[in-house]
């Protein structure tokens, strides 16, 4: 039997299996913020292993709640701060150079294909999306991460999602992977490894297979993958360009990670797209997912666009699209944060922010934010919110709040109406 | 190796998130023991109270897919402040139940079956476990009725609450 992407990617990184079902491998890249960093840095410290593996190999930033927002998140910035200075790690990314981490090292370069990534972080499927594994993991697999360069997981089974057909104007990459969580459910790929392939995923931008992948998790997966191609080349060029003498070479090179024609899947599920239209979510887990006409009129009092999932600058360019020459409705608030600096640098130069601000939406730096209820747009009790982010469960953005899951598209829409609403994009 | 036997708190759902075990605003929070009066806080269903539920409970007995959503390992930490070294379930997400043992403690998965008996008999009673970590067996005992249940664990995560978790077992093998 063939293999998959993941099998291939372990079978290159595996040092050690201490146990039939569990392998150690080698990591080339572990990621960290400032929540989930903090509290293995101070165990470290205390059993006297305040070491890390490689600096080169460790990226950090401070992106969560960025400006600090109380005491408390400033001493998490601190202990990061400090902990990246004394250990020499170069790429870390401060207040004025910081984004949303799952946005702000792809744009950087620091993922390839057939790399291992781990970080405190349970959307660093997202990083899949490059051809690589790339986990989410707790705060122990961190510090060993740091400490010693390896991290264990199951053998990883592998999911395919083949998704087929042609997507329907004003249906993106967010609506199909809603439609594929709503089908599969929260656990339908819990322990597995979610290949996206098929002509839709083919034809796809980076930023769209990075909307793909970071939902991964949404239906338990442990990463989402698509296949390295030209367009992944193409993404990487600047960064590898030394590496290789022509972008064919590192295509030749990065398809060693392409998964073998007669690959052992756990299962392969056939996604035909070409009927889909926007989706939202309507409870408190993200496979409760309906067609947005079937939640048109839903009362929202903030809509919120941005986070890993959609805040990219392609999302934001058609959030302004639908929003170009309008006003959002006098019921709501409406709230924007660009994911990087270079995502708000290039919506500025595009005249992007001014649309926003012209439509009446409050413009933020580049953060987590309200995506998880910590900063810059927490709901109160009975709240709701029109999102582009990942999460819908009780009290993410705030105790008492409901969040409903949307394409930046649909929460423009959402924004001008006042209600859910599907956007003129969408035209069936 | 921790405590794994104590009352039980039976919670009647599957799908019960990081969220719902540690909300996102306490993550703040350095400290572990920070974290113990805000264990479940945001969990909500009928017949749940998480103030007066979990007082003196050791041992968590619950649906499918415990502990999915968020990576956080908050949520194994704010179980242990509270003396809650063991979770039986259905099924687990896999960062969290990874998180259990990397901590030392341990995410115990049971068929359906088991999991429906133990709450048709036990829930809602004043129930205790016995667990025995070396015979993977665990005694369940409320009110005169006692079942025993065997489970398994892999070496490799036994050696992990053997050895209290993962850091040291990763920093003398590799
Ligand atoms: S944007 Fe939201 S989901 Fe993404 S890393 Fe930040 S908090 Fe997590």
């Amino acid at each position: 039997m063939g293999r998959t992407i993941a099998q291939k990617i372990f079978d290159d990184h595996r040092i050690g299996t201490p146990d039939t079902d569990v392998q150690v491998i080698r990591l080339d890249a572990v990621f960290c913020h400032e929540i989930t960093t903090p509290p293995a840095i101070v165990d470290l410290q205390q059993r006297g292993k305040d070491r890390v593996f490689d600096p080169a190999r460790i990226k950090v930033v401070i992106d969560h709640v960025s400006p600090a927002k109380d005491s408390k998140t400033a001493l998490q910035g601190k202990i990061l701060r400090e902990w990246a200075r004394r250990h020499g790690i170069v790429d870390f990314f401060d207040i004025g150079a910081n984004g949303v981490c799952h946005a702000l090292f792809p744009e950087k370069g620091f993922v390839r294909p057939g790399y291992t990534v781990i970080m405190g972080d349970s959307h660093t499927c997202t990083h899949g999306a490059f051809g690589a594994f790339a986990a989410g993991v707790g705060t122990t697999d961190l510090e060993v991460g740091i400490l010693k360069g390896v991290c264990t997981f199951k053998t990883p089974e592998t999911i395919c999602i083949n998704i087929t057909g042609t997507l329907p104007n004003g249906v993106f990459a967010k609506d199909v992977i809603l439609s594929v969580i709503g089908r599969i459910g929260v656990n339908g790929a819990t322990n597995k490894v979610i290949e996206f392939a098929g002509p839709v995923v083919d034809a796809m931008d980076m930023e769209s297979r990075m909307t793909l992948c970071n939902m991964a998790i949404e239906a338990g997966g442990t990463c989402g993958i698509c296949a390295p191609d030209r367009i992944s080349v193409d993404y990487l060029w600047p960064f590898i360009k030394d590496e290789y003498d022509s972008p064919e070479a590192a295509l030749a090179d990065f398809s060693k990670y392409l998964p073998d024609p007669d690959a052992a899947y756990a299962q392969t599920i056939d996604h035909d797209v070409s009927n889909l239209t926007p989706m939202v979510t309507f409870g408190y887990k993200p496979d409760n997912v309906k067609p947005v006409s079937e939640m048109a009129g839903t009362r929202v009092d903030q809509v919120y666009i941005g986070s890993c999932t959609n805040g990219r600058i392609s999302d934001l360019r058609i959030a302004a699209r639908v929003l170009a020459g309008k006003r959002i409705n006098n019921t709501v608030r409406a709230i924007v944060s660009p994911a990087t600096p270079k995502v708000y640098n290039q919506a500025l130069e595009e005249g992007l922010i001014k649309t926003f601000m012209d439509t009446g939406f409050c413009v933020t730096n580049p953060t987590c934010g309200a995506c998880l209820g910590m900063s810059n747009g927490v709901l109160a009790d009975g709240e709701v919110c029109a999102a582009t982010t990942n999460r819908n469960f009780n009290g993410r953005m705030g105790k008492g709040g409901m969040v409903h899951l949307m394409s930046p598209a649909t929460a423009a829409a959402t924004a001008i109406a006042g209600t859910i609403a599907n956007s003129p994009l969408y035209t069936r | 190796m921790k405590s794994f036997s104590g009352k039980a708190l039976f919670l009647d759902r599957s799908d019960i998130n990081t969220d719902e075990i540690i909300p996102a605003k306490y993550l703040t929070e350095i400290s572990r023991d920070a974290l113990a009066p805000y264990l479940l806080e945001d969990l909500k269903f009928d017949g749940f109270d998480p103030t007066a539920d979990i007082a003196d409970k050791s041992v968590v007995v619950t649906r499918a897919n415990f502990g999915c959503g968020s990576s956080r390992e908050h949520a194994p930490w704010a179980l242990e402040v509270n003396g809650i070294n063991l979770v039986v379930a259905e099924s687990f997400a896999r960062i969290f139940r990874q998180n259990m043992f990397n901590c030392g403690m341990m995410a115990v998965e049971l068929p359906v079956d088991t999991i429906d008996k133990l709450f048709s008999t036990f829930g809602g009673h004043d129930t205790t476990v016995e667990t025995d970590v070396d015979g993977g067996t665990i005694t369940v005992s409320a009110e005169g009725m006692t079942e025993t249940i065997s489970f398994t664990i892999s070496r490799f995560d036994a050696d992990l609450v053997a050895s209290g978790g993962w850091v040291d077992f990763a920093d003398a093998n590799y």
